[in-house]
């Protein structure tokens, strides 16, 4: 069983949901000239740049997720204003200014899903996954999220609950997972490196300290 | 990506911020895309290193740059780009047109679409 949730300003009009900066189309209409001619072939620019995944942005959500998981007072702020939570780590900027936290618990797994307009929250959660841009992935996702989490090699127990998040132009979501087992006494610094990508958009769970070695 | 695919060459460039083990990093999503479609050009050989370390220089050297060296990335775009009008794979008017293209495309595509080049309205 799955519930798909809306975020707030859903069926609002919005006429300026997305916007490229003067940098960002001149990127693109490089990138358009150069596979018109033959040059470049975009998937395999896609595949030059996930080798760079984690060289991209600040990527402070696993600083944020690793504060959660040491503070319960800071998760509880996380939890009701995740916004000013983020950014009392002093992690602001364009893209991560409007967030809500969802946490993973025992009984409960969080998705993420999004098309990539502009609204994925590059800063705080790295660099998007290839296939997270193509829009079956979000169709299915809402559809059968535990078959589209099982192809990502995550297996959930069937009594598990699964929410699917459509983040909005306003809204964009972390997934905060459940802290591994085997972590008690870990520092900020040693949970964060346990914090991928895919666990802060629910394709994945935190490793373990075992898989982090 | 093998290792023997790696862009040793590209990681020359003059300035190019890196990390401490010597990989580069980019502030951007859209810095990447830059730096990845420089690697395959030379790669496939449409211009070489010196044409590439001389187009580079041009740019980040000129007056007007800022202290923090945040444009870094400006300045490659700017460098590639005139790469490509010099090599007449592209004039620079068409880049232009097709970079207002791009920005009416975003601006007109609703939120959960992709933003595609067909979206914008006067194409």
């Amino acid at each position: 069983m799955s519930e798909h949730h809306h975020g707030a300003g859903e069926g609002h009009d919005h006429h300026h949901d997305n916007h490229f900066t003067d940098m960002e189309a001149r990127v693109k209409a490089l990138e358009t000239v150069l596979t018109e001619k033959g040059l470049i072939d975009p998937a395999a620019i896609d595949a030059i740049v996930e080798t760079y995944e984690t060289k991209v942005g600040p990527r402070n959500g696993a600083r944020v997720v690793a504060r959660a998981w040491s503070d319960p007072e800071f998760a509880d702020w996380l939890r009701r204003d995740a916004t000013a939570a983020i950014a009392s780590l002093g992690f602001t900027g364009r893209q991560g200014e409007h967030m809500r936290a969802v946490f993973n618990t025992p009984e409960t797994h969080n998705l993420v899903v999004c098309t990539l307009c502009s609204c994925y929250p590059w800063a705080v959660l790295g660099l998007p996954p290839v296939w997270y841009k193509a829009p079956p992935y979000r169709s299915r996702a809402v559809i059968d999220p535990r078959g589209v989490l099982a192809e990502f090699g995550l297996e959930l127990p069937a009594e598990k609950k699964i929410r699917v998040w459509d983040s909005t132009a306003e809204l964009r979501y972390l997934v905060v997972p459940e802290r591994p087992q085997g972590t008690d006494g870990f520092g900020e610094d040693a949970l964060a490196a346990l914090v991928t990508r895919d666990s802060m958009i629910g394709t994945g769970l935190a490793l373990s300290p075992e898989e982090e070695r | 990506m093998s290792a023997c695919n790696t862009p040793a060459a590209l990681l020359s460039s003059a300035e190019l911020p890196k990390s401490p083990e010597g990989d580069p990093v980019f502030a951007e999503p859209w810095q990447a895309v830059a730096f990845a479609m420089t690697v395959r050009l030379h790669e496939k050989g449409v211009f070489s290193w010196s044409e590439w370390a001389e187009a580079l220089s041009a740019e980040l050297y000129r007056p007007g740059r800022k202290a923090d060296a945040s444009d870094y990335y400006d300045c490659w775009v700017a460098a590639l780009s005139r790469l490509v009008t010099e090599l007449a794979i592209a004039s620079g008017r068409e880049l232009e047109t097709l970079t207002k293209s791009w920005q009416r495309a975003a601006e007109a595509t609703p939120h959960g679409r992709p933003i595609i080049l067909e979206n914008d309205p006067l194409r």
